[in-house]
């Protein structure tokens, strides 16, 4: 794409920087040479995002955000709809997609300590888009109105009552009535739907717009950018993103769909854990189902809040849950200043912190495992521990990153 | 008050362990939703001894076209109500008198086979016994005093609950006491067409979605050779 003065390009160029920011962000933007397996999960999570917003608005068209007539609206859709079903099961599919992709993203960014200095910044945008998935799957998982979309909410929504003296006005107020009813589900709609999409689309633009600033991270933590060719300027191990990324990360595009198919096709359901048995109900205000479960995707955090069973310090076990369950989270933000250790990657990174991690994703795995699950005085003994041991992988880091045994880094990346 | 609500959830979560250990054994129903004749016969006996309570209001009965049905047939043998073969298969109570009669509206039966799975239905409609302390004069071995009563005793005949203790735990069973139109395997494979016709009613697309997706399937196996080769050729001069 040169500069002709004449040529079509060329008028748009002089009115707006198209092949300036094609040069910016693809074909001239240097991302290292040895990116693996673990860096498909960025892309893919912007494939997953498309698609929600795709399907999203297929579903909107017949879907309708009414407590007397969502349940029937969505099985229409099922039915009655053109390849209703399929659409349908692409954005419910889609939803844990998105969670699976963006943990299996944010696991990578731990393994090679991708939120050091200098992409603190691009880690707190990557928690606040987190944030706000969390809060899509949360208002979408309503929409149905089913007995799982009705009591699991009832219970998040619970969770702000237990804040003292505002709690109970709070809960009222996002309601918009003293109970869960037709006037939330209108108003989870319109943040589904329009805020929320809204929300995560910029945000997305400014996590990749921070990231070409700092450029990307790499299996080794090294940065590419202290060693330039000293005639072009260009870091010696990084490659153009277009078109080496852009062609890689079509084959991991695909592979990826095959995976979606798969589900979407075969196990749209998957065993209860995509789309659960008992949201095949119809929401009723008068029958608490027996067992309660979240979708997959917040059940680590659902055991979190169900882990503390005592009231202590004068707070009630309640709030407790809850500031544990939000702590569970946000905590993510502060691993840049947690980490203490001279080198980013788990491959110069000592036996402690390996520990460390594979300690974090088991208890995030079992709690995840917990929380699907009635509790039991067994099981609740089980969250509390694995809770302890989540919490102390990221309080305990500034001491254990600080006198781990480190190897050094290499000067060039690594294959 | 909030604090009250929590417990409660909390306490209304405690029988679902306090029961855990004694639930019954669901049986395996032997579902095939591509078996056409089940699916009729299933149809069948679906209007005519259920569609009188419960509704299927998500499904159209032009639809059976899935299950090889032409509009003439459904019309003939599977409209009841004098209803159009485009109509919903509405039922013909009314909720407010439903729910006079048995004290809670049968509920709507189109996406059931999806909420309790095909083994519990299979279960539950074999599993009646006589019970007379109870309103409707039946019980339930997987729902305790359920509110629907025996509708197809007359096909199965009356079950009594009997309950031996066994190495001190308590083992329910019941015994046909009085034999009805069908055998007892007759009246399995009646219960296994109707909740054959159920899975099918829950989705049915599903067999055109698994037939869909083997397509789709393959249509990506190739593209992830072609992509693969793409990206091989770019990543030739990358050292």
């Amino acid at each position: 794409m040169s500069k002709q003065e004449n040529s079509f390009m060329g008028w748009i160029d002089e009115r707006f920087p198209m092949t300036a920011t094609w040069r910016a962000h693809l074909s001239e933007y240097y991302a290292p040479k040895n990116f693996n397996f673990w860096y498909y999960f960025g892309s893919l999570a912007m494939l997953v995002l498309v698609n929600q917003i795709i399907t999203g608005i297929f579903l909107t068209m017949s879907y309708k955000p009414d407590a007397s007539l969502a349940f029937a609206s969505v099985e229409y859709i099922m039915r009655d709809v053109n390849f209703g079903w399929l659409i349908r099961y692409m954005h419910s599919t889609g939803a844990s997609m998105f969670f699976v992709v963006v943990y299996l993203h944010m696991f990578r960014g731990m393994m090679y300590g991708s939120y050091r200095k200098p992409r603190e910044l691009l880690w707190l945008i990557g928690m606040a888009i987190f944030f706000v998935l969390m809060s899509l799957a949360f208002t979408g998982y309503i929409l149905p109105w089913g007995q799982m979309s009705y009591w699991g909410a009832q219970v998040i929504v619970s969770m702000f009552g237990a804040i003292p003296y505002i709690g109970e006005t709070l809960s009222n107020w996002i309601l918009g009535d003293f109970m869960l009813s037709d006037a939330a589900l209108n108003r989870f709609f319109a943040y589904h739907v329009v805020t929320l999409p809204l929300l995560i689309i910029v945000l997305v633009f400014v996590h990749i717009i921070a990231l070409h600033e700092v450029g990307s991270n790499n299996p080794d933590g090294i940065e590419i950018k202290a060693n330039k060719d000293p005639k072009t300027g260009i870091p010696v191990d990084g490659i153009p993103f277009h078109p080496y990324y852009s062609v890689k990360d079509i084959v991991g595009i695909v592979a990826f769909l095959i995976v979606f198919s798969g589900i979407i096709f075969f196990i749209p359901e998957m065993g209860g854990y995509f789309l659960e048995h008992n949201n095949f109900i119809p929401a009723n205000t008068l029958q608490t189902p027996d067992h309660i479960a979240p979708v997959w995707y917040f059940t680590p955090y659902y055991s979190m809040l169900r882990a503390v069973t005592v009231n202590f310090l004068g707070v009630d076990a309640k709030l407790w849950g809850v500031i544990l369950m939000a702590g569970s989270v946000i905590i993510f933000c502060f691993l840049p200043w947690l980490d203490r250790s001279p080198v980013k990657s788990i491959r110069y990174k000592g036996p402690i912190f390996k520990f460390a991690l594979a300690l974090f994703v088991i208890s995030f795995l079992v709690l995840g495992w917990l929380g699907t699950k009635a509790p039991t005085p067994l099981y609740t003994l089980l969250a509390q521990i694995f809770t302890v041991i989540y919490f102390a992988f990221f309080i305990l880091m500034p001491l254990y990153s600080k006198i781990d045994k480190t190897k050094p880094e290499p000067k060039r990346v690594t294959k | 008050m909030r604090l009250i609500k929590f417990l409660l959830f909390f306490i209304s979560l405690a029988p679902t362990f306090v029961f855990a250990s004694t639930d019954i054994q669901l049986d395996k129903a032997p579902i095939d939703t591509s078996d056409n004749a089940s699916l009729q016969r299933g149809a069948q006996s679906f209007v005519n001894y259920c569609l009188t309570c419960h509704g299927a209001s998500y499904m159209r009965y032009n639809r059976h076209q899935d299950i090889g049905l032409n509009n003439q047939e459904i019309s003939e043998r599977l409209i009841l109500t004098g209803q159009k073969v485009g109509d919903i298969m509405f039922t013909a109570m009314k909720k407010g008198e439903a729910e006079e009669w048995f004290g809670v509206a049968p509920p709507d039966l189109s996406v059931i086979a999806r909420s309790r799975g095909a083994d519990w239905l299979y279960t539950y409609l074999r599993a009646f016994y006589r019970d007379e302390s109870s309103s409707s004069g039946w019980n339930n071995l997987i729902f305790d005093r359920v509110a629907m009563p025996h509708v197809l005793y007359q096909l199965q005949g009356l079950q009594t609950l009997s309950i031996k203790s066994q190495d001190g735990s308590e083992v329910k069973e019941l015994k046909l006491s009085v034999p009805g139109l069908l055998s007892k395997e007759e009246y399995d494979n009646f219960v296994a067409d109707l909740v054959n016709y159920m899975v099918y009613l829950g989705e049915p697309h599903a067999n055109y979605r698994k037939k869909l997706g083997v397509i789709v399937l393959i249509f990506l196996l190739g593209m992830l050779g072609l992509t693969y080769l793409l990206k091989r050729e770019y990543w030739r001069d990358v050292h």
